[in-house]
């Protein structure tokens, strides 16, 4: 077994006994946003595209989501199923607009798009609940068996989700696309030089990573029976960034430990006396960690790791 | 038009516009199969302009670009190298953060369709493995396939970036000043790349260093300000008053 396979297993061991010990929902909060932040890491860290909109996608998979479970009565694993396809169809119009620009050009695209789809979420009450959220969605029952109002089933079911999201990033990284991807990003022109239809490329990662992220808001949704204006505002893309790049882009576990920290923190000070003040903390870390390290708490640690063995 | 078959690649009246200012003023081109084709002139005298619009960086503002005969002047970049062109760039163009045996497996998983499917296994690659260590091995590199690309000194990396481009199999090779920014030794090294490259396939190279056009080039076509000054064998071309007034005073006229 090589170190790799060891980490994994003590990480895999530590998942499955946390929620004894800690408050599972605090938990499956941190796994959802993992699974969002794993998404847009894809993005960002393996393709080279900031996109400032991936809110859209999570917030309206929960939006979907949630309707159909309140409202239509879907089984939930296909109420999650309606969320991500969603996500997916957002991320297709979404990508095939801004990816005609890149660098920052990109980013505003991606940003004005989320906006606007964030206004009609305001105005759309019928659908959203406007300011009020979406509100009282009810978790149903796995299979029709499994009752997810329990806590710890629900827990089990999310990370069991989480696992396989972060597989799939892990796969579509490592895959022949994965390398594509990685040679795009290293040098575009040379990409199209050797005869890649690069636009291709990016839109199927971009649509990918849409996807994903609307696994995390159609769980989110699901964990707190709950879909709110927050969830497509820009506050949430640009705290994905935040998580991402605190982690360490373009590793593979950066986002998620990027995710825990984001959560750990928002939690941890919404119950103190420094309630309003999280933003103001979250905006000082995001300044220390791209001035001090760059590379984000994996990436640093890898860095380390490599130096000294 | 009986000519077209010996002409690999062919402009007509090609021109480029930017914003008013002729970059590129009606030139017209023949590169004919099998030949090492060069092309010179002083700075600025547009040669990576027309450079980039034989690989379609660029669009002409008027003219025709023709590939064995066929009309190529409205294709998009990577079409061009899917239908046999393909490119080398002024700076070194390789991709860093790649190992050198991945930066050859790019262009080949191309080639194996090996490219959008994202449920695969990397281990689909490694079938393309041998194919690129014995690509590497023809330049000398095959003992650095596993390094950080990042990491090679710059006459590997150009070296790198050449047989890259081979991996397509490219009936024509378009070098964008391949021995820039070179000490001697590299120069070298590269210049008996080419030769070797050129053995079998067109070459279309625009190259800033004489003595390297001298010992390579079939035929040099001499630009100035957009335009065609001059164009034949080196003999030719160096004996002409026209180029040689250009050339005065200028940084090349040492090196020729």
């Amino acid at each position: 077994m090589n170190r790799t396979t060891i980490l994994y297993a003590v990480l895999l061991a530590l998942a499955l006994v946390a929620p004894f010990g800690v408050y599972p929902v605090f938990l499956m909060k941190v796994l959802c946003f993992a699974i969002f932040a794993c998404a847009f890491n894809l993005l960002l860290g393996f393709t080279g595209l900031l996109s400032f909109g991936h809110a859209s996608f999570f917030g309206v998979a929960g939006y979907v989501t949630g309707n159909m479970l309140r409202d239509y009565g879907w089984p939930v694993e296909f109420a999650i199923l309606a969320g991500v396809a969603a996500a997916a169809i957002l991320g297709t119009v979404f990508g095939w607009l801004a990816i005609r620009r890149t660098g920052i050009y990109f980013a505003m695209v991606t940003l004005a798009l989320a906006q606007m789809v964030y206004f009609v979420c305001v105005q759309a009450e019928w659908f959203t609940g406007g300011e009020n959220g979406l509100q009282g969605v009810p978790r149903g029952a796995l299979l029709g068996v499994i009752d997810l109002n329990n806590d710890l089933s629900l827990y089990y079911f999310i990370l069991a989700v989480f696992i396989a999201a972060f597989w799939f990033i892990h796969r579509t990284v490592t895959s022949p696309f994965g390398q594509v991807l990685k040679a795009v990003r290293e040098n575009e022109p040379r990409a199209i030089s050797l005869g890649y239809n690069v636009d291709r490329y990016k839109l199927m990662s971009f649509v990918l990573s849409a996807t994903v992220a609307g696994l995390g808001g159609a769980l989110k949704c699901i964990v707190f029976q709950l879909t709110s204006l927050t969830d497509v505002h820009w506050y949430t893309s640009g705290e994905v960034v935040l998580m991402t790049l605190l982690g360490g882009m373009g590793t593979i576990l950066g986002p998620v430990v990027g995710a825990g920290t984001i959560v750990t923190l928002q939690n941890y000070l919404a119950s103190g006396a420094f309630a309003s003040s999280v933003p103001i903390v979250l905006g000082f870390i995001f300044v220390v960690c791209v001035m001090a390290f760059r590379r984000g708490i994996v990436g640093e640690i890898h860095a380390f790791v490599k130096r000294s063995f | 038009m009986t000519e077209h078959g010996e002409y690999m690649l062919e402009t007509r009246n090609l021109s480029k516009e930017f914003r008013g200012f002729l970059a590129v003023d009606d030139v017209n081109l023949q590169v004919r199969k099998g030949e090492i084709h060069a092309l010179i002139g002083p700075n600025g005298a547009g040669k990576t302009t027309v450079f980039n619009l034989l690989t379609k960086f660029h669009m002409p503002s008027r003219g025709q670009i023709l590939f064995k005969g066929r009309d190529i002047t409205r294709a998009k970049p990577s079409d061009i190298a899917r239908q046999g062109i393909v490119r080398s760039f002024q700076i070194s163009a390789v991709f860093p953060h790649l190992t050198v045996l991945e930066n050859v497996v790019v262009p080949l998983q191309r080639k194996a369709g090996l490219t959008t499917q994202f449920w695969r296994s990397g281990k689909a690659l490694e079938a393309l493995h041998g194919q690129a260590r014995e690509l590497l091995d023809w330049v000398g590199l095959a003992d650095m396939a596993d390094t950080v690309t990042v990491e090679l000194p710059y006459g590997s990396k150009r070296a790198l970036e050449i047989v890259t481009t081979l991996a397509l199999d490219p009936e024509l090779l378009l070098l964008d000043e391949p021995t820039q920014g070179m000490g001697h030794e590299d120069v070298d090294k590269v210049v008996e790349l080419i030769h070797r490259v050129a053995a079998d396939r067109t070459v279309l190279m625009v190259e800033h260093n004489l003595s390297v056009v001298s010992r390579l080039s079939n035929r040099i076509t001499v630009l100035q300000r957009g335009s065609v000054l001059a164009e034949g064998d080196y003999d030719t071309v160096s004996n002409n008053p026209e180029v040689k007034a250009a050339y005065i005073g200028g940084q090349h006229a040492e090196s020729a």
